[in-house]
């Protein structure tokens, strides 16, 4: 009852015979603007398919794809709320330089004095020590932006040389490595993947998290007589949800491990080396579970608590939100303390992936992470952007550069094609959200 | 009468200076429940300031604020909304990129008890809310800037008199609307008046407020010129008031009204 004077009223306002397409979108409500980019990122994987021969969409691309993108789209996340409050954080890379330093440095030379080399707990102390390191860092910025009203861009301006310097005094530039084994779970790797059953596992538990989602929703909704959605739209929203989950994890699945590891495995664990040999499933590699984790809790507190709340209202109105008695200055300070946080994350994965920390570490990533946000849908006015979008934006330029490196493109050319998606990429989203209004 | 009663607000020899500029000087005000009194003067005359002390966007430096003859402390917005004072800005003062409901709690959230948004309930309340305030609206879902002025001043109305306030402020709350939706913020004032509100109507139009208040109060460079019942004076008169700061002879002048020879 309530969806057909809701759709009845839609269409008096915006004319009798709207499009189906249209109707279709409003409908199912899903973001035109996220639609879009997820047809960018279609756009670069075929034509890079078609331009390799058929180099690029393999599992084993894709795979390693999503374990590049994971420390980047991590801080692109923290990025999104950073930018929606009209801020700027150009420090990212060189704290994520300092928190691997500091991680490195904890679990390769003093935690093993005290707990043993290998010790279960290193990687777990080593973890938090980088997350208070990169949570104090970001709480300092934001204290500076916030209290002392010193612009965000220069205090990250500032913070951008002094972690960096500071990288170097950790070890007056030496190369820490090499890491934790449990530690180097994070970055991935034949070993950091957590296999085909598992991986199916997490699948089903996000197939019924997105129906039970939408189911709640409907019932919120229904409860308070809101309007609600069409049924069928409820159903391709779902379908289209659990594809997606099913389709990535049977990709990651059809990765198997190199047949060298395989054959050591096999060797190790006494299984007969089978003719053709041993397929064992990479499955979802733990940085992207990390990722994905760090995606879904950032998009929950973005929409879902109050906190959240605050960072877009004062990114669309700061005065306002300063006389609905918002504490807006603290609000700010928690931000950049977030992505402090987020910062040790990334600096998890990386220096886990790399097996070492080393001066250079996240050196530029503030550019890439600002770029994914902003081709994300951030805008960097304030006001509007979205985990989600962020997360996708750093996928994309991950896809960008990486089917560059399987053409064989030098990397200086790689940095020009990339600088100039960013600006192209912005001009896009300009003339999208001109025409909206 | 009105001398008997205890005022809602009492706004007592109050002073602010920007910069060597003294932008109000020595301004008392008086509110009384139920009653709408309008602040009148011209731009830039500290009638927006005077009121900004009130909800909590200033801070005074000298004077005393008592509400319901108790001096209260008023040092920001949260202050001023412990006290049941609630402003709507001639700026509007709304969020663009939220809706309505989220604007209309902005600050004050419904909570879950999990202690996330409970954005269903807030929506919830909004619909009720708006639905008696302005029956046309429907736009819940769409952020505030896509909205007209007056479904906007709606949301700005309706999120003052969500939370009960005893004491509302409204800046120019006519200025951005067409004449039917002045007339709805007008019967909107009649109808908190007989809840036993008390308003005071701020606007460099007399035309605006005349028919609406029960007292003016007006101010030019700063200082009070002088308070009247409207039944008393013209707008003649009032005009009077506010341009040459003269106080016809049933006001009571204040310390900005002029000297006579």
């Amino acid at each position: 009852m309530a969806d057909t004077v809701n759709s009845v009223h839609l269409n008096v306002a915006r004319g009798a015979n709207e499009h189906p397409v249209r109707r279709f979108f409003r409908a199912t409500e899903i973001d035109t603007r996220l639609l879009g980019m997820v047809g960018a990122l279609m756009i670069i994987w075929i034509s890079f398919q078609i331009s390799t021969g058929g180099l690029f969409l393999t599992p084993r691309n894709l795979w390693n794809l999503t374990v590049q993108t994971s420390s980047v789209a991590v801080m692109a996340t923290g990025m999104v709320l950073v930018i929606v409050t009209r801020n700027i954080d150009l420090s990212v890379g060189s704290v994520l330089g300092f928190c691997g330093m500091v991680m490195g440095v904890a679990q390769a030379q003093i935690l093993p004095q005290y707990l043993g080399l290998g010790h279960p707990a290193i990687w777990a102390i080593t973890l938090l020590i980088g997350l208070v390191t990169g949570a104090a860092i970001g709480a300092l910025h934001g204290v500076i932006i916030a209290f002392l009203g010193v612009p965000s861009f220069i205090v990250t301006l500032g913070g951008l040389l002094v972690w960096r310097g500071a990288t170097w005094f950790v070890t007056s530039g030496q190369t820490v490595a090499p890491m934790d084994t449990t530690f180097r779970l994070m970055g991935g790797g034949t070993e950091g993947s957590i296999g085909a059953t598992a991986s199916w596992l997490v699948a089903l538990i996000a197939c019924l998290a997105i129906v039970w989602a939408l189911l709640h929703a409907r019932r919120q909704r229904k409860r308070f007589g809101f309007p609600r959605r069409p049924i069928w739209a409820e159903y391709v929203l779902g379908g289209v949800g659990c594809a997606l989950v099913l389709g990535f994890v049977a990709v990651a699945n059809a990765y198997y491990w190199p047949a060298n590891i395989a054959r050591k495995y096999a060797d190790a664990n006494g299984i007969a080396w089978p003719d053709g040999g041993l397929l064992i499933s990479h499955g979802i590699a733990v940085p992207v579970l990390v990722a994905i984790a760090v995606g879904i809790v950032m998009t929950f507190i973005s929409t879902r608590l109050r906190f959240g709340r605050y960072v877009f209202a004062i990114g669309g109105n700061p005065e306002a939100a300063e006389l609905a008695g918002i504490k807006t200055r603290w609000v700010t300070v928690r931000i950049f303390t977030l992505m402090g946080a987020l910062c040790a994350i990334a600096a998890a994965i990386s220096t886990a992936r790399l097996n070492a920390a080393t001066n250079a570490q996240g050196e530029l990533d503030e550019l890439y992470t600002i770029a994914a946000a902003v081709i994300g849908g951030t805008s960097l006015a304030g006001g509007t952007g979205t985990i989600a979008g962020a997360m996708l934006g750093a996928f994309v330029m991950q896809s960008l550069q990486s089917g560059m490196v399987l053409l064989g493109i030098d990397s200086p050319l790689q940095r020009i094609v990339v600088g100039m998606v960013l600006v192209i990429a912005v001009w896009l989203d300009t003339v999208y959200r001109a025409r909206a209004k | 009468m009105l001398d008997n009663q205890t005022p809602l607000v009492e706004m007592r020899n109050i002073s602010i200076s920007f910069g060597g500029i003294h932008a109000v000087d020595n301004a008392s005000v008086e509110l009384y429940p139920g009653e709408v009194v309008a602040l009148l003067g011209h731009n830039g005359a500290g009638k927006s300031t005077l009121i900004k002390i009130l909800s909590g966007a200033y801070k005074r430096d000298g004077g005393d604020i008592l509400i319901n003859g108790e001096p209260a402390e008023i040092g920001n917005p949260r202050d001023a909304k412990k006290y049941g004072i609630e402003t709507i800005y001639q700026t509007l003062a709304v969020a663009d990129n939220v809706d309505a409901a989220a604007n209309l709690y902005l600050g004050r959230e419904l909570r879950t008890p999990w202690g996330t948004l409970d954005d269903v309930a807030m929506e919830a309340k909004a619909r009720e809310v708006m639905g008696r305030l302005n029956p046309n609206f429907r736009r819940f879902k769409e952020p505030v800037k896509a909205l007209s002025g007056g479904q906007r001043q709606s949301v700005a109305i309706a999120r003052a008199i969500l939370f009960n306030a005893r004491i509302l402020i409204m800046d120019e709350p006519t200025a951005a609307l067409g004449p039917q939706e002045t007339a709805q913020v007008g019967e909107l004032i009649k109808q908190l008046k007989r809840e036993g509100i008390g308003i005071f109507l701020i606007s460099h139009d007399i035309h605006d407020v005349f028919d609406l208040a029960d007292r003016v109060s007006v101010m030019k460079n700063g200082q009070v010129v002088g308070h009247a019942r409207t039944e008393d004076v013209t707008k003649d008169e009032v005009l009077g008031m506010i341009i040459l700061g003269k106080v016809p002879p049933k006001a009571i002048p204040g310390p900005g009204a002029m000297q006579m020879a």
